[in-house]
């Protein structure tokens, strides 16, 4: 009885279901180097995200707690395999280029390593969906920016 | 249904209902959030604009005058249906929210005295929460919060004992829940804050659409409510209260057509209501809001609530038979708004597939978040009910959440 929804299927990718249910970095991490919660005061959605550093400065390891819809569960999935191994000014650059696609759905600026987060496009068709894709991306830069114990609120679009 | 109700009557009123939603006919279960507009509204604020529009109040013109008449009536209208005793007792505001904070900032600082208590409920709205948390913070007033049980229904005896110290001056509460729909029993509300000394304030924002008041028959002290879910115009809203408080009550702003005299070293007041309609009112909005009141009126409350308590049932019958849902509050008494979770599926994500079928509902904390924490959830899905609200609707509501819940159960 899906075939209801298939012109949702721009939006409710597979990948997005998948990640939104079963996401695999959806835990704090018992060590870490910064963490950081973002909320959506309008919505109630709230995510906590952990990184923890490698010792050339890259991001090792990411892991977050959220309480929202597939779309910010799976964004936070898919940002926290899509950051492994950067740097946070290669990072702060693809959150960039990730908010431009989320709000106009398309992305010219984007390369290869985008191509995980290109299901979520789809949101720029709901306006008030697209702060649920960047929810966890605020969280996750205001945590580059912080220190251990230094947790910020960050707030979305 | 009734015969003396014929919803399908009713909907060639609201133009709205024609419209498609992504090529599907709109299902609007939004009206807790704002209600749609009858064409009688949207006639007699286009045709004041076009026909007899100028400022009210001051001018000795002719436009003027009419413009000041049909606002005016506004007011009686108002003043009728509330059983008001006195047309005097109808202040004109912006919003519900306008007249909250009128209540707080004038009774509130110029009446109550620090060491004083309010009581709210914990299913107020935050328009009801936060201006309390704004005086007690501006002004040494506690604030006290009476709980609910697990139906959603106000605990009388807790509220009861909130108020046998003697201090609580004001109990300002919910009417009608708009998250459970439980309607408060305000009778008893009024009696037990009157015997404790404490005047009571009502917050109708969704009881008066669902529901006759008669303040009178209340017994309360103020009562507040707006225009935009009555199927009137946004940007007006009422705060009705009795003539000897709202005397003694400072003003809240200054400014134009709120005064008697002004010099520079000391203002008098105009008499109520206009000491507390500060500035040009919302003129247009107010003939809107009177054609809104005709409007309910000629339907009349006992036809409305009928047809709300019909749908009602319906829809709790055929949601509760979903696989997975929860639906919150379960009061004896309530009106026509529903929140409720699906198990495998976020409010949100419910909200926009749902969307997709042209149903609009609302999801999220719904202003209220202090009872979404009581409630143990950080958003819900609702659907609310207007006058033209239809049970195919409502099993339209029920067929697609089922298929919501497989599509994310796969």
């Amino acid at each position: 009885m899906t075939e209801t929804f298939d012109d949702l299927r721009d939006l409710y990718q597979e990948v997005i279901l998948d990640h939104g249910r079963r996401p695999r970095h959806g835990r704090r991490l018992e060590t870490y180097d910064a963490t950081a919660k973002g909320d959506n005061p309008m919505c109630g959605d709230r995510v906590q995200v952990w990184l923890r550093y490698a010792p050339d400065g890259t991001i090792a390891e990411t892991g977050f707690e959220a309480r929202g819809c597939a779309i910010s569960v799976a964004s936070a999935d898919l940002m926290a395999e899509t950051v492994q191994g950067r740097s946070k000014s290669d990072t702060a650059a693809l959150f960039a280029t990730f908010r431009e696609m989320a709000r106009t759905g398309v992305c010219p600026a984007c390369d290869p390593t985008m191509e995980r987060l290109a299901p979520l496009s789809g949101v720029h068709e709901y306006p008030s969906r697209v702060k649920c894709a960047t929810l966890p991306w605020h969280a996750l830069v205001a945590a580059l920016a912080g220190t251990p114990g230094d947790i910020k609120e960050t707030s979305s679009e | 249904m009734t015969a003396s109700f014929d919803v399908a009557r009713i909907r060639e009123d609201f133009p709205i209902l024609r419209q498609t939603i992504r090529g599907k006919p709109l299902v609007y279960l939004d009206s807790g959030a704002s209600a749609q507009k009858p064409r009688v509204v949207i006639d007699a604020m286009v045709q004041c604009m076009e026909t007899q529009y100028a400022n009210i109040h001051r001018g000795l013109h002719w436009m003027s005058e009419r413009t000041t008449d049909a606002y005016e009536a506004a007011r009686d209208a108002v003043a009728t249906l509330m059983n008001a005793r006195d047309r005097s007792e109808i202040v004109f505001t912006n919003s519900v929210t306008g007249a909250l904070n009128l209540v707080a900032h004038s009774y509130g600082r110029g009446i109550l005295k620090p060491g004083q208590a309010v009581v709210i409920s914990a299913m107020e709205h935050h328009s009801n929460i936060v201006p309390w948390q704004m005086l007690r913070d501006s002004h040494g007033i506690e604030l006290r919060v009476a709980p609910i049980d697990d139906a959603g229904e106000l605990d009388m005896g807790a509220f009861e004992s909130l108020l046998d110290d003697g201090k609580v001056g004001l109990v300002s509460i919910t009417h009608m829940s708009n998250v459970l729909g439980t309607v408060t029993p305000a009778e008893r509300i009024v009696k037990i804050a009157h015997a404790h000394g404490a005047k009571v304030l009502f917050d109708g924002s969704q009881a008066i659409v669902h529901r006759r008041v008669d303040v009178q028959a209340i017994g309360c002290d103020f009562y507040a409510w707006t225009g935009h879910k009555l199927y009137g115009p946004t940007g007006i809203g009422v705060l009705w209260a009795r003539r000897e408080i709202l005397e003694a009550m400072p003003p809240f702003m200054g400014g134009g057509d709120m005064i008697s005299s002004v010099t520079y070293e000391k203002s008098t007041w105009a008499q109520v209501p206009h000491k507390f309609e500060a500035g040009t009112p919302a003129i247009v909005e107010g003939i809107g809001l009177k054609a809104a009141v005709d409007y309910v009126q000629s339907i009349g409350y006992e036809a409305m609530a009928a047809h709300e308590a019909t749908l009602t049932d319906h829809a709790i019958a055929r949601l509760s038979a979903i696989e997975g849902i929860k639906i919150y509050g379960r009061a004896q008494d309530r009106g026509g708004v529903i929140s409720f979770t699906l198990d495998k599926a976020h409010a949100h994500d419910v909200a926009t597939l749902l969307d997709r079928q042209g149903i609009a509902v609302r999801a999220g904390h719904h202003c209220a978040q202090p009872l979404m924490q009581r409630l143990g959830v950080d958003s819900t899905s609702r659907a609310s009910f207007g006058v033209y609200t239809t049970l195919e609707e409502i099993d339209v509501l029920a067929d697609t959440l089922t298929r919501v819940r497989e599509f994310f159960t796969r």
